[in-house]
């Protein structure tokens, strides 16, 4: 498992972009929101944290499909399925390496991000935890999206129509934890809802994982 | 080592081969003939646990098996030594790069993947087989793009290391590689037309 995850994060570093990318279109989502509705802190404060979800969102959907295509298109997917590494343990890992590459980075910059739309300062902190949080929910289901569509050409938009509805869940209470932190109010709720998600979907998705990618490497 | 015994197996829903039945023993390789579509890399697919066998059984200790198909599995943006480790390491084996010499290797060792031409990602291909430790392999088209020279080193080690060590090797290629080994011609094992795969109704 070990060596899987260097691998790919070696790969990720390599190839550029890894980290990087998804980054930077978190970035121009959050400079162009003031553009689109006016730079007044009354409008951009109440839906700071709405769109710094949707951003983080939609950064982590961006290289989804790297997941599993590379592995397959250069055969090593077929190899791995035969070899003495479980493939449900590969699905944990390549979550958690795309994690490492997207979500971990996102969640250490939004902080910086929620300045750019004037969210209060003390909200930062449940901005912090929530992605924290729920960024795994999202490699993990994301994960097993990339699995669905492995052997598509041209599979990346089936795979955003497949796994954006679910996100919605951790949209939901992400959003609101960090809503209710700024209003000050008590966010532990919201929170341990959204860890119950990310905890249930690395329990269960790493099989169905496995199991569609067998499905679709006969 | 290796039984086989009344395997069918289905390609696309559709079965392409019944009742091919074999057995193999330690240092035994059984060379795989037959046209194009007879359903070599099927078989040699549905041995490795790829995909399952609509009938028959396939008999082999736990843990001993690599598959080697047509892709190689190369990663192009890691080194020629970085893509055997890592095949190493999944398989728990210690990294040996002696195997660099025995597939002329040594002197593209820290060229990236990307870089390699195709006969060379061939030969990186066939040296993950050597640093894996595994008995029992099968292989698809394991020449595809080598040089004379290639096809001999590679035959080479094959009967000078891998059998001569025990393994058991299933191969299926074209060209004669001089192993001294039983050749199965699969053309009699051809499933008659309209024999359903029923692979779907199997998982479902």
């Amino acid at each position: 498992m070990i060596a899987l995850l260097k691998r790919d994060l070696r790969l990720a570093l390599r190839a550029g972009g890894g980290f990087g990318l998804g980054l930077a279109f978190f970035l121009i989502v959050v400079v162009l929101v003031p553009f689109g509705v006016g730079p007044e802190r009354e409008v951009l404060r109440p839906i700071a944290p709405g769109i710094l979800w949707i951003g983080a969102l939609l950064a982590a959907l961006l290289s989804l499909d790297r997941i599993f295509a590379l592995d397959f298109e250069d055969g090593s997917l077929a190899l791995l399925a035969t070899s003495p590494l479980p493939l449900e343990a590969a699905a944990l890992v390549k979550a958690t390496a795309h994690w490492i590459t997207t979500g971990l980075p996102l969640t250490l910059a939004a902080p910086l991000f929620g300045f750019l739309l004037l969210m209060q300062p003390e909200a930062y902190g449940y901005l912090l935890a929530s992605l924290l949080i729920g960024t795994p929910a999202l490699s993990m289901i994301g994960t097993f999206g990339a699995a669905l569509t492995v052997g598509l050409r041209r599979g990346g938009l089936l795979l955003s129509l497949l796994v954006l509805p679910l996100y919605v869940p951790t949209l939901i209470f992400g959003a609101e934890a960090v809503r209710r932190g700024a209003a000050g109010l008590d966010a532990s709720g919201a929170l341990i809802l959204q860890g119950g998600i990310t905890a249930g979907c690395f329990a269960i998705l790493p099989f169905a994982t496995a199991a569609v990618l067998r499905i679709n490497l006969r | 080592m290796l039984h086989v015994v009344g395997l069918g197996c289905a390609r696309g829903g559709a079965a392409v081969l019944s009742n091919v039945s074999f057995d193999l023993a330690a240092g035994q390789a059984l060379v795989l003939r037959g046209p194009n579509g007879i359903g070599k890399t099927t078989l040699l697919r549905t041995l490795a646990g790829l995909q399952p066998p609509i009938t028959g059984d396939v008999v082999m200790p736990e843990e001993a098996a690599a598959y080697a198909s047509h892709a190689d599995g190369i990663k192009t943006a890691l080194t020629v030594t970085e893509n055997l480790a890592f095949w190493a390491e999944v398989y728990g084996m210690p990294l040996d790069l002696a195997v660099l010499d025995s597939f002329d290797l040594a002197a593209l060792r820290n060229r990236q993947g990307g870089t390699l031409s195709a006969g060379q990602k061939r030969r990186l291909g066939l040296a993950r087989l050597a640093v894996i430790g595994r008995k029992i392999l099968f292989l698809d088209e394991p020449t595809v793009s080598l040089d004379t020279g290639s096809v001999m080193m590679f035959a080479r080690w094959l009967q000078g290391d891998h059998l001569a060590q025990g393994g058991i090797a299933v191969i299926a290629t074209h060209i004669d590689l001089g192993l001294d080994a039983p050749v199965l011609d699969l053309t009699p094992f051809k499933s008659a037309p309209g024999t359903g795969g029923g692979t779907d109704e199997a998982f479902l």
